[in-house]
Formats: structure tokens, sequence, C-alpha cells
């Protein structure tokens, strides 16, 4: 005990291999792809079942997501409430969820009450109906919700600047009241038509399957459900960012000014993404991060800052957020300038470098909780037309990149007077 | 079921250790018991302030987040009114690491005037982001002094105002730590891939030496029973008109706790609920409507929210809140419906063990609960309430004169 020595810190080994638990796959006649994790000890799965967006169409935009959210509003022979109450009763978990490129369909459930919760799905999948009155209800709740969010000077400023990078495509939208007004049940029907078929349709389970579940499943979603005719047209128009590169809105009482500050940049395909993501955590991606490091830790001029990589099929940003106080607004954004400067010109220290490896290569690790978390990097891949040699360059990368490498990167993509500046609040 | 080991050292730091080894990772997570509750009233926001600043170097280490980094580890913590929760997620390989960072700062800390003034900063740019700048962020700084008159969950964790934290002195931070983080007011919980020997020996090795410090005897002026209808409403800059009502209900241990929690998922879990399906769905009166409780330690509080649609009266609103409260007062809620939550609450304790993070921070507030075997406990406890309880349970909890409703009027 007397011997103890506390301002050594103990040894430690770097990770080398993460191991990936991949899927069985399976094709069903009506053309819908499974894939399955089995692993876990609980009985209990989670199944998804995902359907690629169909088309942006600017003059009725939100009909991708007003039709997924609305998948548990009522079928031919169910209403909402008996929706719920069929689901909830059994312990189980029902969700949808609309993103960019996908909707989903997410079912948690024990194992024992599957054969009484996918009758339900099956149902939404093949026969919801988009009442009338809960089409209503759903558009004037959203339109105040969006009340709500328009006074958050974060979110106006997110809106703000996917609009700049992404123009007038589905992820540069950002929802108006017109756009819920125009909504109506006939287009929803349509579209629910085309994209809710079973030809644009993957399943994911995961957790422990029995082979009688897994049958369960494909008798289910095989026989009785079948494609329209017409195949769900999920390709996407061209992005076009916008000329101008400096957007303001003013808040006068603002206490803070949301801060959002980025470029368009690689998609996660391109030869260069693994090591912008290095590049990118060193940068702002980590508690320990240099803009934390500054502008957090050393001035105080906010509660957080980071900066991220949003990578689309289709495009990718360089972004960074924050919320500062009102009256360092300025000085923030000189500090964030002065940040991406010291990449281009001074090399990452070997030792900043080595912990941001190992933090990474941690990360990584860490992200794989249990089965569920191995289904999420199967989908994170599959949906963008990636393989899993993907996950071996990202750790390859994370253990070989250079200094002289990130600083190259850096000059290659980072002009501060090229990207695009978003502020709400006080400038 | 979570299985687990337990032993304490001598210097009285509690240790649990949850032995999971289909995780590579490990799990080191130490809950403090001190809250916002325990805070001088004229220094409000501390305990939160104060766990801002154990990130700001320890006696023998002076960065706490670089060498946790260095070997693949992320850590938080927060801060509620009763606790203070600190924990780390590493490769179990290097779970050493966490023992020598978690016990350098529970020895004692750096204490530099420079990391003090900056977390200030920090912590008022929290206080600004989340509670002011934000529409109805200052809900709980209104909503608290209204419910509570004499116990110290009048404020919130964040503190009364920013000048408390602005006004926080190097020697008010040394007195907070020697009074309140010390083994004897601390429980460990270690999981994920490790063993409880190895556990043993890096507990007695790191944690072993460090002084048992003194014992804090907690002695809360308690809230005295609410007997008179309280009601504030404010005119802000918010888009909607919104609605609070808070009642005050039992202590986390109270025997009727599990019958109050699912009266409130009853009234608001999920679209099957009686909320939802009634207000927002088929009256038409709210955009959004929620009922929670705080499941606090001492005397908790039972929160409804709503945002009324724009043709509907606040009155209107309140109106339509109390008729659903008087309909589970007056009668019973059928056999379908109590099973329908009790095993939606049995689904979650299962799905809840899919994470090892999850594992440890219960193991751990429920060992502050007195055994963490609680945990394992639980289920069992919601299965075996009966309608009548909860009918009972409303009827104690859903009076006028133990309601405070909070109003706020869009400008």
């Amino acid at each position: 005990m007397t011997n103890l020595d506390r301002t050594l810190a103990p040894d430690f080994k770097a990770i080398d291999n993460i191991t990936l638990i991949r899927p069985e796959h399976k094709k069903l006649d009506n053309g819908c792809n499974i894939y399955c994790f089995n692993s876990g000890d609980q009985e209990l799965v989670r199944i998804e079942w995902i359907f690629g967006n169909l088309r942006f169409d600017a003059l009725k935009p939100l009909l991708n997501m007003a039709v997924n959210s609305m998948l548990t509003e009522g079928t031919g022979t169910l209403n909402a409430a008996q929706i719920a109450d069929k689901i909830d009763f059994y312990g189980a978990f029902l969700q949808v969820d609309y993103g960019y490129e996908n909707s989903q369909v997410t079912l948690y459930s024990l194992n024992k009450h599957l054969h009484s919760t996918l009758p339900v799905i099956m149902d939404l999948l093949t026969d919801s109906i988009f009442p009338d009155k809960e089409l209503e209800t759903f558009k004037r709740n959203q339109q105040q919700k969006l009340q709500v969010s328009l006074q958050k000077n974060d979110i106006v400023a997110r809106r703000d600047f996917n609009k700049a990078i992404y123009g007038n495509t589905i992820y540069g939208l950002g929802a108006s009241f017109e756009n819920y007004k125009a909504l109506h049940r006939d287009d929803l029907i349509a579209h629910y038509k085309e994209q809710y078929q079973p030809s644009n349709c993957t399943i994911v389970i995961a957790g422990k399957i029995e082979p009688e579940t897994l049958t369960l499943i494909t008798n289910t979603f095989d026989k009785g459900w079948t494609n329209g005719d017409t195949p769900a047209d999920t390709t996407q128009p061209e992005i076009e960012s916008a000329k101008d590169l400096f957007y303001l809105t003013e808040k006068p009482d603002a206490l803070q000014s949301a801060i959002r500050i980025g470029i368009p940049i690689v998609t996660r395909s391109h030869p260069d993404f693994q090591p912008l993501q290095v590049l990118n955590t060193v940068f702002g991606g980590y508690f320990g991060s240099r803009l934390m490091a500054n502008i957090r830790e050393d001035k105080g001029y906010t509660y957080g800052i980071g900066s991220g990589l949003g990578p689309f099929k289709q495009s990718a940003s360089f972004f960074i957020a924050t919320e500062v106080g009102a009256d360092v607004c300025k000085a923030a954004i000189t500090e964030i300038e002065k940040e991406i400067n010291l990449l281009k010109t001074e090399l990452v220290p070997d030792e900043e470098l080595d912990l941001v490896r190992n933090y990474m290569l941690g990360s990584l690790l860490g992200s794989l909780e249990n089965v569920f978390s191995h289904a999420d990097k199967f989908k994170s891949i599959y949906f963008a037309d990636l393989d899993y040699d993907y996950y071996d360059r990202y750790a390859a990368t994370i253990k070989s990149i250079t200094s002289p490498q990130l600083q190259e990167l850096a000059n290659k993509y980072f002009h501060f007077e090229s990207f695009y500046k978003v502020i709400v609040g006080k400038y | 079921m979570v299985k687990f080991n337990r032993f304490t050292l001598d210097n009285g730091l509690r240790v649990i250790v949850h032995e999971d080894n289909t995780t590579p990772m490990a799990v080191l997570n130490i809950l403090y018991d001190v809250g916002a509750r325990d805070e001088n009233p004229e220094q409000t926001g501390f305990a939160h302030l104060f766990e801002h600043l154990m990130f700001g170097g320890s006696v023998n280490i002076p960065s706490y987040d670089e060498p946790l980094q260095r070997v693949g580890g992320e850590n938080n913590a927060f801060t509620s009114n009763d606790i203070t929760n600190y924990y780390i997620t590493l490769p179990s390989t290097n779970i050493e690491t966490a023992f020598w960072l978690e016990s350098d700062r529970m020895l004692n800390l750096a204490f530099s005037e420079k990391s003090l003034e900056v977390q200030r900063n920090v912590v008022i740019e929290e206080f600004k982001q989340r509670y002011l700048n934000q529409p109805y962020g200052d809900v709980w700084l209104k909503l608290r002094p209204l419910v509570y008159k004499e116990h110290s969950y009048k404020w919130a964790t964040i503190g009364k105002t920013i000048e408390h934290i602005e006004e926080a002195r190097i020697e008010d931070v040394k007195a907070f730590f020697k009074k309140h983080y010390n083994p004897q007011n601390a429980i460990m919980v270690v999981g994920g891939n490790i063993t409880t020997s190895e556990v043993k020996a890096l507990s007695e090795k790191w944690f072993g030496p460090i002084p048992a410090g003194e014992k804090y005897n907690r002695n809360l002026p308690q809230e005295p029973d609410q007997r008179e209808e309280r009601r504030e409403t404010v005119t802000a800059k918010v888009p909607l008109n919104d609605v609070y009502i808070a009642f005050q209900m039992g202590a986390r241990l109270d025997e009727d706790y599990y019958a109050v929690e699912l009266l409130s998922d009853i009234l608001s879990r999920g679209h099957s609920s009686r909320l939802y399906r009634s207000l927002v769905q088929d009256k038409q009166i709210f955009s959004e409507v929620h009922a929670y409780i705080t499941s606090s330690l001492d005397k908790g509080m039972f929160v409804l929210e709503g945002k009324p649609l724009e043709n509907i009266s606040i009155e209107q609103a309140e109106a339509a809140l109390w008729e659903e409260l008087e309909k589970v007062k007056n009668t019973e809620i059928p056999a379908d419906e109590l099973t329908k939550v009790q095993n939606k609450t049995e689904s979650t304790m299962v799905f809840s063990e899919m994470s090892l993070l999850d594992k440890a921070m219960n193991l751990a507030s429920f060992e502050l609960l007195g055994d963490a075997d609680l945990l394992n406990q639980e289920t069992g406890k919601y299965l075996a309430v009966t309608a009548a309880q909860i009918k009972e349970a409303a009827n104690k909890i859903f009076r006028k004169d133990n309601s405070s409703t909070l109003i706020y009027l869009a400008e």
C-alpha cells in the first residue's frame, strides 16, 4: 500500500481486433430481404421494417414523413386506440421513424407475444387508411410543435444551414406551416401504396431468434403480402447548394446565439471520408477536442461545442455547432477560425493523435453494446451501399493515419472563408 | 435478473460487482449521496457546479479526461436533486485506469482557481441555454417553489439564480468536497467483462487507502402536507399557452409508490393512455399532454402538463384535465388496463437488461435505497398492485387543495 504512486497511470492495452456479428440473409418470394442477428440472453427481439423513401417532391415535401407518422393512426379493421392497445397490452413497443432516406416501423417484443403483435404490424403495412379526422389532428399538432421549434435558436440555425447546403431536396427541407396545411388524404394513400410494398422493404431482426420465431416472421410477411403495380421510385433529385455563405437571423432579446458553420463534403464511399473522421475528432468530435478545450474549457463561452460529419447516401456535410453567450458570438467565431487554421498550419502532435486513435477505437468497441448495436452497424453500411470492409478500413485508418496526412487533408477541404455561416441570435 | 456480488471496504466504501462477459467493455459507476437538496439555501446550484469541477483535475492527476480517452474510455456525470452520479465506460482490459482516476478524485481535488472560474462560466451558459433561452425553459424555476415551501426541493439543480453560481468561492468548493465526497457517502458499481476478485483487489489497492472521512448526516426540513390550492400565471415570450398542474405525492420508498407510478402510466404512457386518447384524439383539447412523477427520495411531485389548442381556453383545458382525474378517483380501472401497464413495465425491465450502463446505474440507485437486490424485486412489486390501490392513490393525490397550477400565457 505504501508504495502506491498515484501520479503514474496504470499500464493499458491498445484495442486491436473488433469483431462484428454479420447477419444471415434470406430473401422472400415477394422480394423482401430479411437480415437476422441472433444473439443475446433475453427472450426478446427487435424487428425493423425499413422502406426506401420515395423521390422528393418539392410541391408535396412532407408525404414521406406524414405517411410514416400516421401508420399507427388507423387501418381497415383497427382504429388508433385499438392499435395502441393491442401493442401495449403485450408489453411491446411500436415505433414509427422517419429519416431522410428511409422510413421504418420498429417492434420491440418479448418472443412469447410475437404471435399477437406481428399481425398488427402486418395490418399497418398493408391496410392503413389515414382517417381524415386523425390527419387533421396530426396537421394541427405538428403546426403547434413547429411554432415551439421555431422559437429555439439551435433548431432555426440547423434549418437555415441545411437549406443552404442541401438546397431544394429532402435534406434541405425545413417544413413550413403551409407544407402541413397542404397534406391531403388522397396523396397520402397513393404514396403509401407505392412506398410500403415488399420489394421496397428490408426486415432486420435482432435478438434471440429461435427457428420458430423466424418461421413465424417469414410466414407472416411472405404469404399474403404482395407488390403493387408500380415499383417504388426511390431516386432523388440533384443537390444544389446556395450561393450565399452568410445567414444572420437577429433576435434582439437573445441571451445566447446559435452558430452553425460548415461545408458540403465527400460521402462515406470516398477514400478521404475516414481520414476526415479522424481530423474531425481531433477538431471537435469528442469531449477533449480542440473546440471544447478552447471555447468551453478555456474561454467558458459555451456549455458545449462540437463538430461533426453528417454523412448521407447522396451527400455529406462537415459542420460546427454551438450556442454561445450573445456578447461573445464574434469572439467565438474568431476562435473557431483560429482552430481551423491551426489544423492547416501545424502538425497534430503525436501525443494528441495517439490519444484520438485510442479514443476512437474505444468508442467503436463501446458502440457494440448488444446485438441491437451490431444490427445498427449493419444498417449503417447496407443502406449506403457499403460493405463490411468499410469497418476494416475505418479501424485501419485510425491506426495508421499520420499527422502530415491530416494536415494535407485540412488544407484540401477546410477554407474558412468559403464555409457557410449561420447565426441566430445576436452577432 | 441482474446478478451481483457486494463487499464493503474498511473505509466504508460500498462496492457492487456485476459480471457480464457478453461484452468486451466495463463500466465503473460511482454514486455520491449528495444532490441539490443538500445545498445551503444561499448557495444553490452548488452540487451541480461541483460536478463540473470534478473534471478539473485531482491531487495527483492534472487532467481527468485525457488519460481516460487515451485508453479508449468515455465518461459523463449528472446531478439531480437527490444524487450525483459519475460513470466511465471503457474496454475492460483497461479497467484499472478507471480505478486510478476515480480514486484520485475521491482522495482530493486539485482545486484550481482557473478551473473554478471557467466552470462558473460554463454553468452560467448552461443556465442560459437550458433554462432561460428556451421557451418554457424556466418552468422548474417557477414550479418547484410553488410545490415546496420548506423542503430544499424548492430549487432546481441548476440553482435558484445565476448569482449563486457567480458568487461561488474556492473555500466553499473545498468545504463541499470535505463534507460529501468521501468513501462513506459513495457507492461504486463495477460491471462488465471483469471478475469479482479482480475488482476486490483493485478496490483495495486504489480506494482502500482513502480516509473514511466524516459521515454526512442529512437532516432536511420535511415538506408539510399541502392544504391549499396554489396558482401562478405568467405571461411570457412563448409561442403557445401551457398548463402545468403539480401535486405533492409520497417518497420513493413509500408503500404506494408503485401504484402511483402505474397511475401515471395509465394516464399518459403511450398512445393508448387515457389523457392522449381522450384529450388529444377524441375531445381535441390539447396538442400534447403528459403526466409523470419525479421519483424523489423525499416527498415527490406528480405533474400533469398540456399545451391547449388555440381555440381552447385555459379554463376549458384545466377542466378537461380534472375530469380525467375525477374518473380515476371515482371508478376502479378495468382489469385489462391494469394488466396492460403492468406488462409494459415488466418488459421495460427486461429491455433495460440489454444495457450494461443502465444495469450499473440501477444497482447503485437501489443500493442507495437500501439494497441493490431491490432491483430484482421491482417487477414483482408492480405486478402486485391492485386497481383498488390505484384508486386510493388517486384520491389521496388528486385534490384541489394538493394542487399547484402554473399557467404560461403566450404574449
